[in-house]
């Protein structure tokens, strides 16, 4: 089914959702948000142009296969747990922080943000490895 | 190495090795390599955890420095530092023989991702100190498990995941249950802190739910009677390499399990609880071997003698007796390799004969005289016979039987030691001695990637048969250790002052 209305705005909606789950990953730190359910609306800003124009424009514009960024995401989250291992002061997971200044903008840096960047590529990846299986066995049943 | 590396890479290092697989996707070619390499780090991973339990003792890690009983505590004793590298023994054996074993299908669908995740949960479920993580490993190595099946796409394997899937995520939610219950009752989740607390409490109507849903529970995941019957429908079906994961690891993860709950937070098997334990640890060894004995499926004959194996493990429990809790281990570790073995080298014969029922194959012996010698040395390991690593997991626990004012179920294990003899005397006589019928096609050339690996498996049990005290003592240590905690409350509740 093609709808003007939505074919008009999707684009729009892409780019508002991508940046909007950007921020919930960001904000996730002390807030309610994090990388789960930033992936989530990432994977629902993708859902849109699946809708709108089919998997195959979503696919090409993931640019990675939902499987890989899986594989990404998974690499991110235990690469985020292993200082602690190879300087020997700590077990799996305990994450370290930096906190600085540069210019006006006060930043509270941690490894963490590289675990929740992984959960995030997971999820997205995850999610729309489904949608996007499904959208292929509907291609294949309606045919 | 520090101790905080070494406890956690057995289940760190599958973790990366399942995330290269899902990198490389789109290349499953690569996956092969990626899944062998893994599990030959894993298993050099698991040797060096091994060795540094025993020169040690226990062995701690809490994630993130989170102190017990706050955090997850990761935790190494002597059993289940055994439990892994046996555990990695087998899967890097799989791994080799996965290079022939798997259809195109299963590699296109994720295959190798779906093997490094079932052995992050098998580990996980071995070295977790809590007793909710626990339950997540358990669903790590179910959503894997059910994948392995599911990936090869075909009517059979699809039916066998859903019977598989239906019972164990019935039997863990019931476990998840009795954790709630537990936790309501002693308002903590670290094995060590339970351990501490739990005794204290006195009888209470939610503490016996919980110990009666686990029994429940954890006799669904060890495939004890009578909740073992998903197991054979379940594992015959499967391709050998999965079946072989299946039978070596699955159930004795449940055990495993058994045994840390029953043993550090019931104080062993007591009053009625120990007494059904004592009957169902008789009657799955019993049943289960003489299923076995009227099957003519080679497959389904060994989906049976994994249950009745099941039923020598509960034995140990059922005993709770230092003795019989060490030659439960030392059962164990045997079981883990000898199954593994069984399992590949019923599927070099299936690829030998064409099949796997026992009904249209035979002659064997004349064309694969090699196979026959090593498929005797697995079956006679798998009944209890010197030389092999059997011989002294059956003594061993008869033994602790008889010690343990048991005499009746000393008696039971040596007699189905020998309906299980008469189980790999069917199997080998029929597959092997007797003629062939007519028309049977058989393949001359073995593929070596098969059989080196279901060698070495069934040389390992040959090795432990021959120079079985090393593994005695070990087993011995992890037997204590289960019997009396104190040292592993120490170490986990020690490691966060």
């Amino acid at each position: 089914m093609q709808s003007v209305i939505l074919n008009a705005l999707a684009r729009l909606f892409f780019v508002a959702m991508l940046i909007f789950s950007v921020f919930i990953l960001l904000r996730g730190h002390d807030s309610p948000g994090g990388g789960f359910i930033g992936g989530l609306a990432a994977a629902a800003a993708y859902t849109v142009i699946t809708l709108a124009f089919g998997a195959a424009k979503a696919e090409r514009w993931l640019i990675l296969h939902p499987v890989v960024l899986m594989g990404v995401g998974l690499f991110c989250a235990i690469l985020s747990g292993l200082p602690p291992l190879i300087g020997d002061f700590g077990g799996f997971l305990y994450h370290l922080w930096w906190e600085g200044q540069i210019g006006f903008l006060q930043l509270k840096l941690g490894t963490t943000l590289l675990f929740d960047l992984g959960v995030y590529f997971v999820v997205v990846g995850g999610v729309l490895s489904i949608l996007f299986r499904m959208y292929e066995t509907g291609a294949e049943e309606a045919n | 190495m520090s101790t905080d590396l070494l406890v956690i890479l057995p289940i760190i290092l599958p973790l990366t090795m399942a995330g290269f697989c899902a990198v490389f996707w789109l290349r499953p070619g690569w996956q092969r390599w990626i899944t062998v390499t893994g599990m030959t780090l894993m298993a050099a991973a698991a040797f060096a955890l091994l060795a540094g339990v025993l020169s040690q003792g226990v062995m701690v890690s809490q994630p993130g420095n989170w102190a017990a009983p706050f955090g997850i505590a990761i935790v190494a004793d002597p059993l289940s530092a055994l439990a892994v590298a046996a555990a990695s023994l087998v899967a890097l054996a799989a791994s080799v023989y996965a290079f022939r074993g798997v259809s195109e299908n299963a590699l296109h669908g994720g295959f190798f991702p779906l093997f490094c995740g079932l052995m992050v949960g098998v580990n996980g479920a071995f070295l977790t100190g809590d007793i909710f993580n626990l339950y997540v490993w358990f669903e790590v190595l179910l959503v894997c498990a059910i994948g392995l099946l599911v990936v090869h796409r075909d009517g059979v394997n699809l039916d066998a995941a859903v019977k598989y899937a239906a019972l164990n995520l019935f039997g863990t939610t019931m476990f998840l249950t009795a954790v709630a219950f537990l936790y309501g009752a002693a308002g903590t989740l670290n094995f060590a802190d339970l351990a501490r607390v739990v005794p204290e409490l006195g009888a209470s109507a939610g503490l016996t739910f919980a110990l009666v849903l686990f029994l429940l529970s954890l006799g669904v995941k060890a495939a004890a009677f009578p909740l073992f019957f998903w197991l054979p429908i379940a594992y015959h079906t499967t391709p050998p390499v999965v079946s072989a994961l299946f039978g070596a690891l699955l159930t004795k993860v449940g055990i495993y399990a058994a045994f840390r709950i029953f043993m550090l937070l019931f104080e062993g098997t007591t009053g009625l609880v120990g007494e059904i334990v004592v009957w169902m640890a008789a009657i799955t060894m019993i049943t289960g071997a003489i299923a076995a004995l009227v099957q003519t499926d080679l497959r389904r004959m060994l989906a049976f003698l994994i249950v009745s194996g099941m039923g020598y493990l509960m034995m140990g429990l059922a005993l709770s007796t230092p003795e019989g809790l060490g030659a439960a281990s030392f059962y164990l570790i045997h079981d883990i390799i000898v199954k593994g073995a069984v399992f590949l080298l019923a599927g070099v014969i299936a690829v030998a004969a064409g099949s796997s029922d026992l009904t249209k194959i035979g002659g064997l012996i004349r064309t694969h005289p090699v196979l026959a010698v090593i498929f005797l040395g697995a079956g006679l390991s798998l009944a209890g016979l010197p030389p092999f690593s059997g011989f002294w997991a059956k003594v061993l626990v008869a033994d602790a039987a008889f010690d343990g004012a048991r005499p009746v179920l000393g008696g039971i294990a040596l007699g189905t030691g020998l309906v299980s003899l008469l189980c790999v005397v069917k199997i080998w006589m029929e597959a092997f001695w007797k003629t062939g019928p007519e028309g049977m096609r058989v393949t001359a050339r073995l593929p070596l990637v098969m059989m080196v690996p279901a060698t070495a498996l069934v040389l390992v049990s040959l090795a432990i048969g021959l120079y079985a005290d090393p593994l005695m003592d070990m087993a011995a240590r992890a037997g204590a250790g289960l019997a009396d905690p104190s040292a592993y409350i120490e170490a986990v509740m020690g490691a966060g002052e």
